[in-house]
Formats: C-alpha cells, sequence, structure tokens
C-alpha cells in the first residue's frame, strides 16, 4: 500500500512538473451537428485521442448548436475579439468569414511536402467552396451531396423494374406518373416525386440547374445567374411536376419530413441528402435503394456540409496546433470511420481505399453512390454577402411553386435583388 | 425623510438597478445609437449614416410584409388567447368531476417548450397523413398543405401560439376567480341576477385588472414569439410567416447587418412601448382595484 501511495504521489510530482515545463496550447474548437447520430460522443473521442497523441496541445471540443448557432457564436466572438481557435462552418459562409476578416489561409501552414499532398488528396468538388482569390480557406470534413432514394416496393406495384432508378428527367416524371396513386374520390394517396423546398430550397434547386448545366455564382461570389433561361428552364421543370403532372406534391414541401413521407410511403421517390441514409436505412420498412441525381442535359448535385476553419486571431502556436489537429482529423482511416459512422461522405480517395471503408461499401453498395456521384458535384452556391443573397433566391423559388409568381418572373426578382445586394463587391 | 434613509434605500435599490442599467437600459440606448451608424465591416469601421438605416428599411419589402403579418398575427392571437383562457378558466373554476385533470391539460402546453409544441405541431400539419389530414380525410375534405401554402401557413402559425397561450392566461383567470369572495355570488342569487348579467356587472369589472395584465403580456407575445417560426417555416413561404422578430434575427446574424438589425429592434421596442403606454393610461382607468 505504501509502495501504491509513493508511486502515485510520484506520478502526480512528474505530471505537475511535467505540466510547468512544457506549454500546452489550448484549441478551443467549436462544431455543429446538424444529422442525427452520436456525433458529440465521436468528436469528444476524437480530441481525446488526438490530445493523447499530442501532449503539448489540449484540443477543446465545444457542441455549439445548429451550423446556423455555430457561426452566430463564433462570429459574436470573434467581434468581442475572443473568437474560438478553430471551428466546423458551412463551407459556403466562406465569404462572409473572409468579408469579416475572421480566417486565415490553411496554406499559411501548408508547408512540407506531405501537407501539400494532404491537401491535394481530398475531392477536387469538396475543396471547390474553401478555395478563393487562389487560396484555401477551409479543410473539408463533414460534407454531402443530394441523391435520390426509390422504394423498391412501389416500383413494382406501379409494374416498373425495382433496380433500376430514373436515369433522366424525362424517365422521372414518366415514371413519376406510373407511381401516382388515386383513391375513388381522386385523393392522391402516393405522389411519385418528392424535391423537398422548406428553408433552404435553393440548395436542391442547384441539382437541377447544374444538370441543366447552368452554374449559378461566378467564382468570385460577385455575380450570380439567377435569371439565366436555363435556370428558369429547370425551376419550370419543378413546378410542372406538381402544376402539369400532379406527381410531385403543391405548394412548400417541408425538408424535415421529407424522410418521413418516404418511409410512409407517402412518396416512392426523394430528393434528400446522403446525411439521411442511416436514418432511412433504419427506419424504412421497405426495401429502397439510392442513386444519383437524373440527369438533365449532363449530371450533377451541389455539395453540402462543413468545412474546418482557423480563426484569425488566434496566436501562432495555437492555428498551427489546430492545423495539426485538422490533418490528423482528415486522415485516411479517421475520415473513414467518421463517415461510416455518421454517413457523411468521406473526404478523400485515400479514405475509400482503406479497408475498413471497403468492407462497407462492398457490404452495402448504396454508402458509395454518392461518392460515385462526385465527378458530377459542383460547389453550393455561395456568393458575398451569402445568406441574403441565397434568401433572395430562396424566395424566389418558393413564389414559384407556390405559385403566386410565374418561375421567369420569380428568377428575374430574385437576380435583381442579387444584383443590388452585390454592388458593393464588384 | 433624513439622508441617512436616503442613502440606505438607494444602497437597497443597487443591485437590482445594476442589474436593470447593465442588461436593459444600457442595451436600449447602445441599440439606438447603432441604429444611426453603419455597420461595422473590418476595413471598414462604424461611422454616423444619420438616418440611412431608416430609409432602408422604408425601402425594405420584406420589413413591411413582416410588420403586415405581424399585425395579423397580433390580432388574431390577442383576442383569441385571452378569450379562450377566460373559457376555460370559467370552466374549471366551477365544481365537476375531474376538475384536476382538466385544468393540468389546459396548463400542459404552457410547460412544454415551444421547440418541442412546433416539433409536435410541424406533424399535426404534415399533408397526407397529419393528424389535421387524417380528421380532414375522415370528413371526405381534400388534402392540403397548411405549411406550404401561402394562403394558409400564417393561419397556420397563428394556431399554435394560440393553443400554447391561452393554458397560460387561464392560470391567472383563474387564480383571480379563486379570490372572488363567494358572498358576491350569493348576493347576486338572492337578488335574482342571471349568469350572464352576473358575469358581466360583478366578475368581470373584478377580473379587470388581471385582463389588463394578461393584455399587456399577450401584446408583448406577439412580438416575442418566433421560436415556432423557426422550426416550422423559416419565415416561408416567401416570407409567407415572417414575423418582425425573426426578420430582425435574420438581418442580424444571418446576414450580420447590425446598423439595421438595430433600426428595426428600435421600431420594435417603440411599438411594444407605445401599445404599453396607452394599456396602461387608457385601460387602467376602467379597472377597479
Amino acid at each position: 500500500m505504501k509502495f501504491h501511495i509513493a508511486t502515485i504521489g510520484a506520478a502526480l510530482a512528474v505530471t505537475l512538473v511535467a505540466q510547468a515545463n512544457a506549454q500546452v496550447t489550448e484549441v478551443p474548437f467549436y462544431f455543429p451537428v446538424a444529422v442525427g447520430g452520436p456525433i458529440t460522443k465521436l468528436i469528444d473521442q476524437f480530441a481525446t485521442d488526438f490530445n493523447k497523441d499530442n501532449p503539448t496541445i489540449k484540443v477543446a471540443p465545444i457542441y455549439a448548436g445548429s451550423y446556423q448557432d455555430t457561426i452566430v457564436k463564433a462570429l459574436t466572438a470573434h467581434k468581442a475579439g475572443t473568437p474560438p481557435v478553430a471551428s466546423v462552418l458551412l463551407s459556403t459562409d466562406t465569404f462572409t468569414l473572409i468579408d469579416e476578416d475572421a480566417i486565415v489561409p490553411i496554406d499559411t501552414f501548408v508547408k512540407s511536402a506531405d501537407d501539400k499532398a494532404w491537401l491535394g488528396g481530398f475531392y477536387k468538388a469538396f475543396l471547390q467552396n474553401g478555395q478563393i482569390g487562389g487560396k484555401t480557406w477551409g479543410v473539408p470534413f463533414q460534407r454531402s451531396t443530394v441523391v435520390l432514394y426509390w422504394n423498391k416496393e412501389a416500383f413494382k406495384e406501379a409494374g416498373l423494374d425495382p433496380s433500376k432508378a430514373p436515369q433522366t428527367w424525362s424517365e422521372m416524371t414518366s415514371m413519376s406518373q406510373k407511381l401516382t396513386k388515386k383513391d375513388a374520390a381522386g385523393k392522391v394517396t402516393q405522389y411519385g416525386v418528392q424535391i423537398p423546398s422548406s428553408g433552404f430550397p435553393y440548395w436542391l434547386f442547384q441539382g437541377l440547374t447544374t444538370e441543366n448545366d447552368v452554374i449559378l455564382a461566378n467564382d468570385a461570389g460577385n455575380q450570380t445567374r439567377f435569371d439565366d433561361p436555363k435556370v428558369i428552364e429547370a425551376l419550370q421543370y419543378w413546378v410542372d411536376l406538381s402544376k402539369k403532372h400532379g406527381v410531385h406534391p403543391s405548394g412548400v414541401v417541408e425538408w424535415g419530413t421529407t424522410p418521413k413521407d418516404f418511409m410512409e410511403k407517402k412518396v416512392a421517390m426523394i430528393w434528400t441528402t446522403t446525411g439521411n441514409l442511416t436514418n432511412i436505412r433504419s427506419n424504412a420498412k421497405f426495401d429502397f435503394g439510392v442513386a444519383m441525381l437524373p440527369q438533365g442535359k449532363k449530371r450533377g448535385s451541389p455539395t453540402g456540409g462543413g468545412n474546418f476553419f482557423i480563426f484569425k486571431k488566434a496566436t501562432p502556436a495555437q492555428q498551427e496546433a489546430a492545423f495539426k489537429f485538422a490533418k490528423w482529423l482528415t486522415q485516411p482511416e479517421r475520415a473513414a470511420q467518421w463517415g461510416i459512422e455518421t454517413g457523411y461522405v468521406a473526404v478523400s480517395p485515400a479514405a475509400w481505399d482503406t479497408p475498413a471503408l471497403k468492407k462497407y461499401a462492398s457490404e452495402y453498395p448504396p454508402a458509395s453512390v454518392a461518392r460515385d456521384q462526385l465527378q458530377y458535384a459542383v460547389a453550393e452556391l455561395s456568393t458575398h454577402d451569402n445568406q441574403r443573397v441565397t434568401k433572395a433566391l430562396n424566395d424566389g423559388l418558393q413564389a414559384a411553386l407556390t405559385g403566386s409568381k410565374t418561375p421567369e418572373a420569380a428568377m428575374k426578382d430574385a437576380q435583381r435583388e442579387a444584383e443590388r445586394l452585390l454592388r458593393s463587391y464588384k | 425623510m433624513n439622508a441617512g434613509r436616503q442613502a440606505h434605500a438607494y444602497l437597497m435599490l443597487l443591485p437590482a438597478l445594476a442589474l436593470l442599467v447593465a442588461f436593459t437600459h444600457y442595451p436600449a440606448v447602445a441599440t439606438l445609437v447603432d441604429s444611426f451608424m453603419s455597420t461595422p465591416k473590418p476595413n471598414r469601421p462604424s461611422v454616423f449614416v444619420g438616418l440611412e438605416n431608416y430609409a432602408s428599411m422604408i425601402d425594405d419589402p420584406i420589413f413591411w410584409q413582416a410588420l403586415r403579418n405581424n399585425l395579423w398575427f397580433a390580432l388574431a392571437t390577442i383576442p383569441l388567447s385571452v378569450g379562450l383562457a377566460l373559457a376555460m378558466a370559467l370552466w374549471v373554476n366551477g365544481k365537476m368531476m375531474g376538475r384536476g385533470l382538466l385544468r393540468m391539460a389546459y396548463f400542459t402546453p404552457t410547460v412544454l417548450p415551444m421547440i418541442a409544441v412546433a416539433n409536435i405541431w410541424l406533424f399535426f400539419y404534415t399533408p397526407s397523413y397529419g393528424l389535421l389530414e387524417q380528421v380532414g380525410g375522415f370528413f371526405g375534405l381534400p388534402s392540403h398543405n397548411w405549411l406550404g401554402d401561402k394562403s394558409t401557413a400564417l393561419a397556420s402559425i397563428t394556431a399554435v401560439a394560440v393553443w400554447k397561450e391561452a393554458g397560460f392566461f387561464m392560470i391567472f383567470y383563474l387564480a383571480a376567480l379563486q379570490g372572488i369572495s363567494p358572498s358576491l355570488r350569493e348576493a347576486a342569487a338572492i337578488e335574482g341576477a342571471g349568469r350572464w348579467f352576473f358575469f358581466r356587472r360583478v366578475l368581470w369589472p373584478l377580473l379587470m385588472p388581471t385582463t389588463i395584465f394578461v393584455l399587456v403580456n399577450a401584446v408583448i407575445n406577439a412580438f416575442r414569439m418566433v421560436d415556432h417560426v423557426v422550426v416550422m417555416t423559416r419565415g416561408g413561404p416567401d416570407n409567407a410567416t415572417s414575423l418582425l422578430l425573426y426578420h430582425l434575427y435574420e438581418v442580424g446574424f444571418k446576414f450580420w447587418d447590425q446598423g439595421y438589425a438595430a433600426a428595426i429592434t428600435v421600431v420594435l421596442l417603440g411599438t411594444l412601448a407605445a401599445v404599453a403606454l396607452v394599456q396602461f393610461f387608457v385601460l387602467d382607468k376602467k379597472a377597479h382595484y
């Protein structure tokens, strides 16, 4: 017993001395939770493991709410002079963060050949949003794309091949017509397809516009193309699904209840994020498939989700420590684990080459659909004064979908508002 | 009163005063000042711009829509929730079976957090299989997308607010009713007064102080309750359910336009202050304490 006490005492003394000698760099790290699952536990585990590997660094993860809550907290803290050292925030907020002079480019820390190989190892589609003015501002971390889920049973009932999802827009319309069921009174009991339009309709709409071969904003983030004929055409297709063909619910469709609508068999096909895969997989009582979005003129989908940012007002030592953490977090094995446990798309080809993810993808093929779609993916719409500009587009989309404006008028109004907002950034 | 007692009184008031100044009065004054300044940007510090923020408010169609929505929201929630509260209080004040249970049932919405309430109602309103649809479908009514249609979205979120608030106001009415002496009812009965006459001439005047208190709260809540908007519609479709405070939040914390947000805050504060003053000085004269 005496021996034990002595040992503990000695250990304590050693620890105290070690702590007094080595400067421990504190890294407060904000993160949001936007999908279901044990995200907080996982992040805490990552931080603990990292701190064990790096005794001179202490990463302190702080759960900060939704994406919106997190940027509010981070930017308010930045304006008050004490921002976090690092944070995961929406990749589309990059312009806002630069305009507020809140973050530093990641390139600042990329020095060795190893660092360069690491930064070059991400999927290009995920890096796009973070690359502005020739610099990389954000490290891809929790990223997703839009995919199509289809109910194989409903396909069978409608006399369609249950193993084939629609490949083109016209196929999606014609299949939806077969899948739409009505009761004796003419009331629709099952719709063919549903694309949610509450909250952030622009994101799903970007699937349609990309497929119609048009990009909504320029790389400099100061010019939008909302009134491009191809954009109006894409919106017309969406509106027609309900107005003309009656195969899509009318009005604004709630994002939050869309997976539930699918699981309740109220709709046979839905467009939503890959992040819902785990949820639908564990709750759907029928066989379903996951497919790339159908093609218009070509295939396409926006990317979505959050990047890892390093804040400007932190000390250089803290920034270096945060960079080390970002690099550690995105190593192939860890990115693979993160992808498997959350449903996000693992951010580098190397992660998909790890035995763990290879095994997962072969056991459950739908998990790799999002990755296969990445070659067609484009950056999520992002401009200066981002949330205001996207709101102009969202309002226009909802006005067209609820029938209060024609697609053409709605997009012209949205473009006019965006021009006004972006005037000062040209 | 001597100086020592005066000092003593001020010392006693100091803690509360300090908190009020720090968290209420100073922010209000600072907001007023900020509303005349431009939004600071990293390389453009805040400068005095006079009434520019107010001018852009007048030009902002979403501000006007939010104001209009908010007035309709207030006009509907205030009388409905107060009327319902009074009716429920009168109902559960009488002697009846299961009175305790009924009171609890009416009060439950108040105890639930607004975010939870909004999530429940989101599924009530869901097209095709929501509660409302199932009831409507039973009577053969056509399916309707309550929150996704511009013409019904505002009414839908108003209903949630009434449902949430009525129980809370009921508690105040119930407490007031319990405080009214039973001898009044007996005296009225002896005089041969009917129930309606008794309510109009005895209960209603005696409840006036409570009504004023409840009204003030209802007005404030009509401009303050936005949690369910965030959960259920995020102001959509196309701003049909955007209320003033929600618009203010968007301007302040999504668009980061502090100067303009401060201007909207001043208008909101001014409106509320004006309403409260009218209530206290006009309605108060009609109340018997």
